[in-house]
């Protein structure tokens, strides 16, 4: 029952969503969009779990003294006044438990979540994604030597497209006569990503996709069990 | 004299960050050119009769803001000059708070604009590519309501739309997973919607393959250079081209270390052939 | 007091910045201050965005209007508090329901999407006339077909790589190549229009207003 079930589950919806796809008249339509109903409400409350499960090691690192534990302190306070202020004040367009936060609204220019979306959290994820320019930077002397034809085309490629795809490609090689238009950087860097590039992507993809479709017959045939965790 | 390895990082830091904010203040002007993707994105944006329908769907984050912003409201901004009816949703939950904000922008520059009637923000759903296929047959299920609660058939812009083929097009502003190819997938390949988007610069060359004798995607705005092409296609010159000058300059330093990193590796082997 | 309030987000926000790219140095407790809390309001949004925008309207709202047309979705509801059992251990084997019926539902409709959009597309569209157009065109195309046939054969790995074959999976190598180049340079676009982001903020949005 603990893993008999389950395993049933799935080969029974996998096999009516491929069903579904070829015959999508009743019965099989109308099962594929409550499935797809239900998935959606599923999906909302794994996203609950998601959070709750963060919550739950963070409180675990902090019980057990674990290294930096000092700093999870910060994470579940941050989490607990966003969902305080979610909670309570709503969201732009959503009341909360204490209605709408009008007199919020008119002495802080928004409701207290918006403040801390707009303020801290977009502010906090720009700079931490933007971090990576400067590590890229650093890759690209470090990493990108030029020994072997492969690291070499690799390298020519990466330089092509780098010029190619700013103003300043279209600054270097725009006197060029139309003739040799083929050799405006822009123009290479377009030819680039047009044919090599999708020739190898289109690769990655087919042979991905087949490894997908593998994976997914191994699920519903009861085959790949790993999701259903040990015992 | 050896600089030691923690001193060079943080000098090619110091060079970088340089190179990006010297040509934020000082604007070189560089010429930007258009390229065949953005320019069929445009022609299909601007190619649709007034009053048509059509979907935009915000699927990313304040992380990927400032590439993916840019575009969202180039193209918003395009839609509603051509008098087009704008549905957003979104894959990604902060997605829907971007759209609040490109509308919140868009509706201060054109006060005429309704929102209900010329635009509505769905807001976010979670599910990925199951809830677009279920958008396939029926959006009023996924979503009952707008961001604001108001019941979706109390909407004037909703009029007429049950799923997605009521859409002259699908736009999806991406920047992962969920995004432009799950919509691919199933908007145009499963319903036969004519899907395009925006990507981000890091994801564009592995959609690139969609775009095909198919038209499985048709045509994509890649990274901020696309962004401001699209500015510069639609002649409103806005944040994206403001930032072309900079990323030029910061391409050609990263060049650069390219260059050194490569002599001096080359150096370093000849030496040591030599001994 | 909506003035000073923006005037504060101006600098929490730069403050935040600054904190981040104090990393670029080394490590610190700035940085890591600033990551936790990037890491638990980013939980509570998604936690108050799901409440709002899923729950409670697909779920709550639609029982809750007209019980009879959605009884039915008692049942996910059922599933979706199965799955919360997760964060107990005794009884975590609850939550092996919700999940098989997400991945299969998953496995089912990727054995479909992926199939028709990421193989059978791909292979019709690399069915051309590749001497078709102008010479830049055919000289493209032939890279095209080529390339892609190549790169299929490098990833092919129940043959030895040798002989003809070989030489097949070689060559799509560099096809690869080519790919992860350019991939590259536009990873190097993206990362840097972030940080062109980042600067706009702090010379146009922050610097001008740095008295409130």
């Amino acid at each position: 029952m603990k893993r008999r079930i389950p395993l049933l589950i799935a080969f029974f919806v996998g096999i009516l969503v491929i069903v579904a796809e070829f015959i999508p008249h009743k019965p099989f339509g109308t099962l594929t969009g409550g499935l797809e109903d239900w998935f959606m409400i599923i999906a909302g409350f794994a996203i609950i779990l998601g959070q709750m499960n963060l919550i739950k090691v963070h409180v675990l690192k902090i019980k057990h003294k674990l290294p930096n534990w000092q700093y999870f302190i910060v994470t579940i306070v941050s989490f607990a006044v966003m969902v305080i202020f979610g909670l309570f004040w709503g969201t732009e367009d959503n009341a909360g438990i204490l209605g709408a936060g009008t007199s919020l609204v008119q002495s802080i220019g928004s409701k207290p979540f918006d403040y801390m979306f707009n303020n801290v959290y977009q502010h906090l994820s720009a700079s931490m994604f933007s971090l990576l320019a400067f590590f890229i930077a650093s890759a690209a002397y470090r990493a990108f030597i030029g020994r072997t034809t492969e690291s070499n085309l690799l390298l020519i490629a990466a330089v092509l497209v780098m010029l190619g795809r700013t103003s300043l490609g279209s600054f270097l090689t725009g006197w060029l006569p139309d003739a040799l238009s083929f050799l405006h950087l822009p123009n290479l860097a377009e030819f680039i990503m047009k044919y090599p590039n999708t020739a190898g992507q289109r690769a990655i993809m087919i042979c991905a996709g087949l490894g997908i479709i593998g994976s997914s017959l191994r699920i519903i045939l009861g085959i790949e069990r790993s999701y259903l965790g040990g015992e | 004299m050896k600089m030691s390895p923690e001193n060079t990082r943080r000098t090619l830091f110091t060079l970088i960050l340089i190179g990006v904010a010297l040509p934020l203040i000082f604007k070189l002007g560089l010429p930007i050119e258009s390229s065949e993707n953005v320019q069929m994105v445009y022609d299909l944006v601007n190619g649709q009769p007034e009053g048509s329908h059509i979907l935009l769907s915000f699927d990313y984050d304040p992380a990927s803001k400032p590439e993916l912003h840019p575009m969202a409201y180039a193209v918003a901004r395009n839609a509603l000059e051509r008098k087009y009816k704008i549905v957003c949703t979104a894959l990604w939950p902060m997605g829907a708070s971007l759209c609040a904000d490109t509308f919140k922008r868009l509706k201060e520059e054109m006060p005429g604009i309704e929102d209900g009637v010329d635009y509505v923000n769905l807001g976010f759903k979670a599910g990925g590519i199951v809830t677009i296929q279920k958008m396939g047959s029926d959006i009023r299920d996924v979503y009952p309501a707008d961001m604001s609660g108001t019941p979706i058939g109390e909407l004037p812009i909703m009029d007429g739309i049950r799923n997605l083929t009521d859409f002259a097009f699908v736009y999806s502003f991406s920047a992962g997973a969920p995004g432009i190819k799950e919509w691919v997938m199933v908007a145009h390949d499963k319903n036969k919607v004519i899907t395009t988007g925006g990507a981000t610069a890091v994801s564009a060359p592995a959609i690139l393959p969609y775009i095909n004798e198919q038209k499985q995607l048709h045509g994509l705005l890649g990274g901020l250079k696309a962004a401001a092409e699209y500015e510069k296609l639609s002649g409103h010159i806005d944040i994206a081209t403001s930032g072309m000058d900079a990323q030029s300059i910061a391409h050609l330093i990263i060049i650069l270390f390219i260059a050194v990193g490569n002599i001096q590796y080359h150096l370093i082997r000849k030496r040591k052939r030599g001994e | 007091m909506v003035h000073f309030m923006n005037w504060l987000g101006l600098w929490i926000g730069a403050l935040l910045t600054f904190g981040i790219y104090s990393f670029l140095y080394k490590d610190n407790p700035f940085y890591k201050v600033a990551e936790q809390i990037f890491v638990g309001l980013s939980a509570g949004y998604w936690f108050v965005y799901t409440i709002y925008f899923i729950l409670i309207p697909n779920l709550f709202n639609k029982l809750s209007a007209d019980f009879g047309a959605h009884w039915l979705l008692i049942v996910p509801g059922i599933l979706g508090i199965l799955m919360l059992t997760q964060l107990v251990p005794k009884v975590a084997w609850l939550s092996r329901y919700p999940i098989a019926l997400m991945i299969g539902t998953t496995a089912g409709i990727s054995f479909m999407r992926y199939m028709k959009s990421d193989v059978l597309s791909q292979i019709t569209a690399t069915m051309i006339n590749p001497f078709n157009g102008s010479a830049v065109e055919i000289v493209g195309q032939l890279l095209l077909v080529v390339g892609t046939i190549c790169g299929v054969i490098y990833f092919f790995f129940s043959k030895k790589h040798e002989g003809a074959f070989g030489v097949g999976a070689k060559v799509g190598i560099y096809f690869l190549m080519v790919s992860f180049g350019a991939a590259f340079g536009y990873t190097a676009m993206a990362r840097i229009s972030l940080l062109i982001g980042r600067l706009q903020f702090l010379l146009f949005e922050w610097a001008p207003n740095i008295l409130p």
